[in-house]
Formats: structure tokens, sequence, C-alpha cells
């Protein structure tokens, strides 16, 4: 069987008829007692699962997830990476996940189609252009490359945006990375699971988490569809869904569940090669490699479950796609979707021991936890493996609402993805 | 676009109102502890299904009671709030 991807074994395997390549993972039946149980199977999980066999060594690990792998809010996302932001703690976090991206491809054996095509964010006044000056000066002092783009070089690279003189909107300038940039959602879940299961991580799907099992006020296993699991130590990474679990192990948290949409539209030639998003309409857009010009923008503003965008918040994305690009008015939509993500009141992730000792949370990511998969992956395996903090992860404990240490991004850095 | 029924004004569209958080979230004494002020400010129950929330309608500006399923996004009563709140 071939395990290994090449341009070798493709070669080899197209000769073969396509016959030979193995299974990407296997579809274990669940043992009754693992070292560790991991509840979710999107990307957050997956690397937890991966770098704790691949890092710490943990033999016995299980991911639990209730559909299929990537098919919550991984497999939904359009796939903006970046490491821009305006705290050194966020900094230290997303960078780390930056460049962990640069190599995951080669490390995982799985082509993630990682295209670092810069990230631009539009400025649209002189005073908004001082505050970009910040954000680029807090960026270079932080160690993360950025650069302050003037009208001139924003329109030499994108010039299909709106320059008109009475442009709603006017281009003063934009930030830019140039190291943000897209990657394959699906691959990313699908390369991490298949690495995880080469290092013996059994991971099981159409399986869902009910309840958990306490004993003397700690968590030692959990309750699925298919029958009780035990567990030296239990991760949650189950994104929108923090709540529901939260509330079975029996405490809360500063997490409210909305919906965020995106949408594509119908192929059409190369014509937009970065990805750029204007806080002023809230709209972000990409192409992706099928030619789709990948659309999305803020949160619904109704609380939900419901993993289906709502009217209002469509229609004020798509105008504000409009005034960024008139040349998109004969564009046809092709698909519009949603889905449930997990906000914070500092629109920052929430890391370590849940209020339940032996249960452990990695969520809250809301908008922007693709970008942060081998990161949080590379943390909470720490966080798993060890009971306690990692350096980098610290600052996001539970604890910094009971101690007022916020990391408040949606003021530091405008728009999170 | 939904429908939400502001119990002075009547049926508006959703985009007239802004979610305040739970209902039944009642803010603590001056003496409060740490731990219930900040259960107070920052966490809530999330509730899958049928839930209470504080709403405001943005055009006459009151605060409500909204009953509704998160999920179905089904509005099964809207009421005025009574009393000091
Ligand atoms: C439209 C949209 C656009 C986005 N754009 C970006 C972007 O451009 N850049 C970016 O960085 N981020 C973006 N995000 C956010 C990003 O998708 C998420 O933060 C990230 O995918 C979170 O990963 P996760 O593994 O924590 O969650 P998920 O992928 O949602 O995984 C959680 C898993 O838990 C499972 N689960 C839940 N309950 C149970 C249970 N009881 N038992 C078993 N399994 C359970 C779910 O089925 C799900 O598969 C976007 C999100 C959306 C919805
Ligand atoms: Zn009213």
């Amino acid at each position: 069987m071939t395990r290994h991807y090449s341009a070798l074994s493709v070669l080899k395997e197209g000769l073969n008829g396509q016959k030979g390549w193995a299974q990407a993972w296997r579809s274990p039946s669940l043992a009754d007692r693992y070292d560790v149980v991991i509840i979710g199977g999107g990307g957050q999980g997956l690397a937890t699962a991966y770098y704790l066999a691949k890092t710490h060594g943990v033999k016995r690990i299980a991911v639990i997830e209730r559909g299929w792998l990537g098919g919550g809010n991984t497999g939904r996302n359009t796939t903006a990476i970046r490491s821009n932001y305006y705290y050194p703690e966020s900094t230290e976090l997303y960078d780390l996940s930056l460049r962990l991206y640069e190599t995951l491809g080669k490390e995982l054996n799985y082509n993630i189609m990682l295209s670092q095509r810069g990230m631009m964010q539009i400025v649209s006044s002189p005073a908004e252009m001082e505050m970009a000056a910040r954000q680029v000066n807090a960026m270079q002092v932080n160690g993360v490359e950025a650069e302050l783009l003037s009208r001139a070089e924003v329109q030499r690279r994108v010039p299909i945006y709106n320059y008109a003189p009475d442009a709603r909107y006017p281009v003063y300038g934009a930030i830019y990375q140039a190291r943000a940039g897209v990657a394959r959602h699906d691959a990313v879940a699908w390369g991490y699971a298949r690495a995880a299961d080469s290092l013996g991580v059994d991971i099981l799907q159409q399986c869902e988490v009910q309840g958990f099992i306490v004993e003397a006020g700690r968590c030692v296993g959990v309750q699925t569809s298919k029958g009780e699991i035990r567990a030296e130590r239990v991760g949650m990474v189950v994104a929108g869904s923090s709540g529901v679990m939260a509330e079975k192990a029996g405490f809360r948290l500063p997490i409210t569940s909305y919906t965020l949409q995106a949408c594509v539209s119908e192929p059409v030639k190369p014509i937009f090669d970065t990805v750029l998003v204007s806080p002023m309409t809230g709209t972000y857009v990409s192409q992706s490699d099928k030619g789709e010009m990948v659309i999305g923008g803020g949160l619904d503003r109704v609380p939900s479950y419901g993993q289906r965008g709502n009217l209002p918040q469509l229609e004020t994305v798509l105008s504000g796609l409009l005034e960024m690009f008139p040349i998109f008015r004969q564009l046809r939509l092709l698909r519009q979707w949603g889905g449930t993500v997990d906000v914070t009141p500092d629109s920052s992730p929430i890391f370590g021991e849940s209020p339940l000792p032996g249960l452990f949370i990695n969520g809250g990511w809301g908008t922007g936890g693709f970008k942060a998969i081998p990161a949080g992956g590379t943390l909470f395996a720490h966080i798993l493996a060890t009971g306690g903090h990692h350096p980098i992860s610290r600052p996001f404990d539970l604890n910094r609402f009971r101690t007022g240490h916020l990391l408040d991004e949606a003021a530091g850095a405008g728009i999170a993805h | 676009m939904q429908l939400f029924t502001c119990p002075f004004c009547g049926p508006r569209p959703e985009t007239e109102f802004h979610f305040g958080g739970d209902a039944d979230n009642d803010r603590p004494g001056a003496e409060a502890s740490d731990a219930s002020w900040t259960d107070y400010l920052f966490f809530r129950h999330n509730r899958k299904g049928p839930a209470r929330e504080i709403w405001m309608h943005l055009s006459c500006r009151e605060a409500f009671l909204m009953e509704r399923d998160t999920v179905t996004h089904t509005v099964t009563a809207t009421l005025a709030l009574g009393g000091e709140a």
C-alpha cells in the first residue's frame, strides 16, 4: 500500500490504476480507556492530537467527532491566515501559527496549498492612516514584518479597487502583511488527521459526546453515543458548541455563539492576487484557486446556533463588496453558508483547565481560529500533556476575565478573521 | 429579513434591534465577590434552543424580554420588562 505522497508515488499509482493508495486514516472502534480524549474533530482538535503524539509522545489518544472531520467551522471558513495583531501576547500566538503553517505541508506530507499572497487592510481617512502607522509600528516592535502602503502602491497592486474621486470610502493607503495568505481548509484538517492516525491516534467520527463522567469532583471521562470512555484528561475543542458542552459539565463560559457567514461567486479568470479587507465596509475577499471570489464580513447580529446566515448581513457584506470593487457587479453568487462561531468579550481565545478539574478547554476562537490551528494545537497539546500552561497560552487563561487582563483585539487590531 | 415584535412599536425588521444579553442576569450587590462579579459581567448561558434574552429596539430605545429559539430563530414571546428593570 502506498502511504507517502510524492510525485513518484502519484506516478506509480497512476500507472497502477490508483489501486494501491492506503486509507488516509482508520475508522477504529474505541477503546474504553485513553490517556487523553479530545472532543471535536475540527482543525484545532486534530492538531492537538497530532502534537500530543508527536511532541509529547502520549500513546493513547482519541479524537471524538459527532459529524465528519472539519465539518464545523474549519470546513466553512474563508481561510485567511495572518499575524497582524496588536498586542504582544496575540502576536506570539498568531505568529507562531503562521511560522508553523509555513512548513506544515512538508511536516504532514500533505499539500495544504498555503499561498502567501499577502493581506491588505485598506485605510480610508487621514486619521485612520495615523492609526494604521501605529498598528504597523506595533507589529514591527513585536517582531512581525508589516508595511504601510501608500495609495499609489495599493493602486499598483490592486488596480480593480474603487479609486473614484467620489468613492464612499476613499483609499489613503493600506496596512500590508506580505507573509499572510490563504490555505486549503479541508487539507489542514485532513493532513493533521492522517498524520495523527499514523502516530496511532484513534479518530472516531459520527460519535457524539453527550456528557461527562465526574468522580470526586473531577472529570474522568465522557459519555458518548457509543458508550463510556475514560481518560486521564479530557480536552473540549468544540467551537460554537462550547456553551452546550459547558452546561453539561456544570459551568458557564464567557462565550456567545453567533453565525458567521460567507459566500463565493462563480469562478472567473485570475483577477485578484491578494487578500483584502476594508474595515469601513467590513467586507473581505480573496480569489480561490478555482477562480471563485471568496467573500466574508462581520457576524450576524443575532446570536444563533443555526449554521446559516441571515439576509441583512449578507446584504451588508455584498454592498460593501460592490462599493470596494464596482467591477464585481456582474458576478453571480454560487454558494452561501454559515458556521456557528464562539465569540468572547475580548475577541481572544480561551485556553486552560476549565472550572471542572480534569476537563480542559481550547475555544473562543470566534471568527479567526483557522489561522491559529497549528499554534492552538501545539499549545493545547502542551496543556493536556503537562496539566499546566505554555508561556504563550497563559495570558489566554479563563482567569483573565476575573483579573481584568483582557486582550481586546477587536479594539486593538480591528476586524478579526 | 426576520420581523421581531417590539412590545411598544409592533413588528419591525430585525436590523432595528440590538442583542443585550441573557435575561435573568441580575446585577449583584456592591459587596459581591470577584467571582460573582466576573460571572455577571462576562459569563453567559449561551443556550442552544429555547432562550430568554434582553433585546433593545434601537428605534424607540426600549429594552424588553424576548423568548426565542436560537436554532430555528422562532420567536415565541416578546414582553415589556416589569418593575425596576
Ligand atoms: C464563515 C466563516 C469564515 C471564517 N473565516 C476565517 C478566516 O478567514 N480565518 C480564520 O483564521 N478563521 C476563520 N473562521 C474561524 C475558523 O473557522 C474557526 O475559528 C476554526 O475553524 C475553529 O476550529 P475548531 O477546530 O476549534 O472548530 P470546528 O472546526 O468548528 O470544530 C469543532 C468540532 O466539534 C464538533 N463537536 C461539537 N460538539 C460535539 C460533541 N458533543 N461531540 C463530538 N463532537 C462535537 C463539531 O462537529 C466540530 O466538527 C471563519 C469561520 C466561519 C464560520
Ligand atoms: Zn420599539
